[in-house]
């Protein structure tokens, strides 16, 4: 029992210097922001969502998501990479808390900037591609989150696995979005199915949900090998 | 071994040419699809291999992690291993992706549809050739270690892959070796005979990619011992 609240201290405190980083600078909430918003932009362009409804309904959900993950990886590499200044990274290798600790502490402030970023992107998207779904949307308070720890715990694991080789910011979607299709799958068949209400999303909810687990547990198995790699 | 080696590649090679006279000249042609149902004898062995490989892989990259702080040699043996079935499992779910297309055309009359299986087995190819650029983009120490962790990765995702593509759509032919349908015996035995081709020819393959990859480690380590004098 002490041990896991010992476990837990050390990651709320990995959680907090993660806030407090991210708080002075505010880079990637921003950033991720701004480039989510312009995917919403440039795809309304592409096709019209004011005179096709149907076509923004059906697509809107996946234009959303994959806006999220393109922002999501374009800000995940900059969380490690403050790491390694200063040799940090090093540090954290030496000391004897549990590495798995540093690696949930940083993959749930990630969770918190993206569902920051979700919180402001819904209601663009509502306005933009006048959506108003047709299917359950309480369902979302399940799809939204479970989505998101999909994302982010697959792209703080993989960009901590891409921190040591060159070209890291090509790397990181290369490894990061194969691995993540299914999950990415789920909760853009999931989020259509609220909006359109055309089919049942409880499958895609079960995928995501089975997903996470899966990866959680793997990721936290491995995340020790990753950082003592050397 | 080296001999043992040649025997092996030996035999594949007659086995490859059997299975090629069994697809063209002895099996039957069939009824609907005509002669362009004999891709087959080609195109399910390679897919069949190539959703084998990932998981030696896969055992290969636990291997290695679990002996790299116990036995170095080992250890090395673990990893050219891995690198070699993941070569072998993108050349074959590679060339029977080229299989399916070509079949497609005619039979569906597309060359690509984006059903359950052709999708996954797409997705499998992406995961291993982002393992093997993975390989190649970081090098120094922990980029294996690095690598296996992928690869356990990608084996946990496989299954997951194919679970949800297929319920997400499904037009590609029903498993018929497995099903209900009716087959004739001849063409049975014909596509038992290129499915052993191909398993052994895929075997070759790796053992020559695994000894390759044994003497550029070799290499490296003699390398590495020069420059700082040992050797």
């Amino acid at each position: 029992m002490t041990k896991a609240r010992h476990y837990l201290s050390i990651v709320l405190l990995h959680l907090r210097k993660e806030l407090h980083l991210e708080w002075r600078s505010r880079d990637a909430i921003t950033g991720m922001l701004f480039f989510t918003l312009l995917i919403a932009v440039v795809f309304s362009l592409a096709f019209d969502p004011t005179s096709n409804p149907t076509l923004a309904r059906q697509i809107s959900g996946g234009i959303a998501w994959i806006g999220l993950l393109f922002a999501a990886t374009t800000s995940l590499n900059g969380s490690w990479a403050r790491e390694q200044r200063n040799q940090v990274l090093d540090a954290h290798r030496l000391s004897p808390a549990p590495p798995s600790a540093l690696f949930v502490g940083k993959a749930l402030a990630n969770f918190l900037f993206v569902t920051l970023v979700e919180v402001v992107l819904v209601p663009v998207f509502v306005l933009f591609y006048n959506i108003r779904p047709l299917g359950q949307a309480s369902l979302l308070w399940l799809i939204l989150p479970l989505g998101t720890w999909a994302l982010v715990l697959n792209g703080t694991f993989f960009s901590a696995l891409s921190l040591r080789s060159r070209n890291r910011d090509l790397l990181l979607p290369l490894i990061l979005f194969p691995i993540s299709i299914p999950a990415l799958l789920a909760v853009v068949n999931g989020t259509t199915s609220v909006i359109t209400g055309e089919f049942d999303p409880n499958l895609w909810i079960r995928l995501l949900a089975g997903f996470d687990i899966i990866f959680t547990v793997v990721a936290l198995l491995l995340f020790g090998t990753v950082l003592h790699a050397e | 071994m080296k001999t043992l080696f040649t025997i092996l590649a030996a035999v594949a090679v007659v086995l490859l040419g059997f299975g090629l006279y069994q697809a063209f000249l002895v099996a039957p042609t069939e009824a609907t699809m005509g002669p362009v149902q004999r891709i087959f004898y080609w195109h399910v062995p390679l897919n069949i291999i190539g959703e084998i490989t990932p998981y030696v892989n896969m055992l290969a990259s636990i291997a290695y992690i679990f002996l790299r702080g116990r036995n170095q040699l080992a250890a090395r043996r673990a990893d050219a291993l891995a690198v070699a079935s993941a070569e072998v499992t993108v050349l074959f779910v590679g060339l029977g992706l080229i299989g399916g297309i070509l079949w497609g055309r005619p039979a569906w009359g597309i060359w690509w549809a984006w059903d359950a299986r052709t999708t996954s087995t797409l997705l499998l190819l992406l995961l291993y050739v982002s393992y093997l650029l993975l390989r190649r983009f970081s090098d120094g120490p922990g980029s294996r270690t690095i690598a296996a962790v992928l690869s356990i990765f990608a084996g946990v995702d496989v299954p997951i892959v194919f679970m949800s593509i297929r319920w997400w759509r499904t037009q590609h032919p029903a498993p018929v070796l497995t099903g209900d349908g009716e087959i004739d015996p001849v063409m049975k035995s014909a596509f038992a005979w290129n499915l052993l081709a191909f398993f052994i020819w895929g075997i070759v393959l790796i053992w020559a990619r695994y000894a390759t990859l044994r003497r550029e480690q070799a290499l490296a380590e003699r390398e590495a011992l020069q420059l700082i004098g040992v050797a």
